[in-house]
């Protein structure tokens, strides 16, 4: 039987046969729904994936008319992360006449509002000189980060030490302290980009500290809506499920504990968010084609329902793609034309 | 910015619309096809007669903030830092 080339979630390479391909794609599928109680994907989708997994191209694309815009997150910090010593300034610029970017994103290295928020000052006549020099829509980003509030390196109690001990009402206690904080920094910081002239703000990597850290987000872009109304904020996830550390939050009644994208879309736009971006993350263990079988199984009921913009997130670890410094185009552009084909998104 | 994608963007980040409206929205104002957003030739003419930007600026055509008042215009939306600027010149 044919074989055919593909890698595993951590970008090993390996050879599959037809077979085996479908067998992990409904897999994958089927894992999602299980999960997030939404349709696995259809025989014609996974037809269709079949097909692009099989296909002998190196690289992939959409059919023409289908192309969607890129969004970035840490835009400026990754020129730094590879070692290229040009200013922020010159990373925006390169960004969009070098690499043709549709939009890009200023960050700081210490890419979290709370550091941000003692050196926004200086941020600011960065972004200000930037927007008289660049063409694209510029974000201002940052992750919300509330394990940043929690003792050693913040003010409140540690949860993580106070669980084990028994003492899980102040474990809460302390989560809903740092909301309190993290919103202001939230608040602050993005209040500071955005009169600077700011076309948008992105709260990146939400959620990473479970469903207290989603709740900042949440009440952060509800205030930021409320003082400033034409706004672009788009809100990216840290995963594609909201970890329970408090467990009990809600945001206008619904329980942010357990909620998968479709879910946690349907609260964005309650906050008042401009553009959402989900997240699936890549199982290293399972073949890419699970891994995409099962994000696209997230993502399609997320842009059929959506009244907003929907980015997926798609790099090292996330949307399908490999856990690896340097994403393979193989199945970084197979991932990109089949999300794209199959769910109705707006950008990456 | 080779193609359209930036003002597509600007049209989801600034309405709220979704892709499909974006292009379509996009397309009428720049008077092209839908499928000329993404053709750095014809984009670049289209780019360069509206002084929107292009990849390849000659001299004299607007740039960077220049080229950013005419994108407002183009698309009739508001962009924050060309109000900023207006604010503090006028």
């Amino acid at each position: 039987m044919a074989q055919y080339f593909s890698r595993m979630g951590d970008g090993s390479p390996i050879a599959v046969t037809k077979d085996e391909i479908m067998a992990d794609l409904i897999e994958g599928s089927e894992d999602a729904a299980d999960r997030a109680k939404v349709p696995a994907l259809s025989q014609g989708e996974y037809e269709h994936l079949l097909d692009i997994f099989c296909a002998r191209e190196k690289f992939m694309s959409v059919e023409a008319g289908k192309e969607v815009i890129l969004t970035y997150d840490a835009g400026t910090l990754k020129i730094r992360r590879v070692g290229v010593n040009v200013d922020r300034i010159q990373a925006l610029q390169i960004y969009e006449k070098l690499l043709g970017a549709d939009t890009m994103e200023l960050s700081h290295v210490d890419y979290s509002y709370k550091p941000v928020k003692h050196i926004a000052i200086f941020e600011q006549p960065i972004l200000e000189q930037a927007l008289l020099g660049t063409h694209i829509p510029l974000f201002y980003g940052a992750q919300p980060n509330l394990g940043m509030y929690s003792q050693p390196d913040g003010p409140f109690p540690n949860p993580a030490e106070l669980m084990p001990m028994g003492k899980i009402q102040e474990a809460q206690e302390s989560y809903e302290a740092s909301v309190v904080d993290l919103v202001k920094d939230i608040v602050y910081v993005a209040s500071l980009m955005y009169e600077s002239g700011a076309d948008g703000i992105n709260l990146d990597t939400t959620g990473a500290a479970g469903d207290a850290d989603f709740l900042a987000a949440l009440l952060a872009t509800e205030e930021l809506r409320a003082k400033y109304p034409d706004m672009c904020i788009e809100l990216g996830m840290a995963g594609e499920f909201v970890l329970g550390m408090h467990s009990q939050l809600k945001y206008k009644g619904h329980r942010l504990a357990g909620m998968y994208p479709h879910d946690q879309l349907k609260m964005a736009e309650l906050a008042g968010a401009t553009i959402f971006g989900p997240v699936a993350n890549t199982n290293t263990s399972k073949s890419s084609a699970w891994n995409l079988a099962r994000t696209i199984t997230f993502m399609k009921p997320c842009g059929e329902i959506a009244n907003i913009p929907v980015h997926p997130n798609m790099g090292m670890g996330v949307g399908g793609i490999t856990v690896n410094d340097h994403p393979p185009i193989d199945i970084v552009s197979r991932s990109s034309k089949a999300m794209v084909e199959i769910c109705r998104l707006d950008g990456l | 910015m080779r193609g359209a994608g930036d003002l597509v963007a600007r049209m989801q980040m600034s309405k709220g619309m979704r892709n499909e409206e974006a292009k379509a929205y996009v397309a009428k104002k720049l008077s092209v096809g839908i499928e000329d957003l993404t053709d750095p030739v014809i984009m670049n003419e289209v780019r360069t007669d509206l002084g929107i930007g292009v990849m390849t600026p000659l001299p004299g055509v607007p740039k960077g903030i220049e080229a950013k008042f005419n994108i407002a215009k183009a698309l009739d939306i508001d962009i924050n830092c060309v109000k900023r600027f207006l604010a503090r010149t006028s």
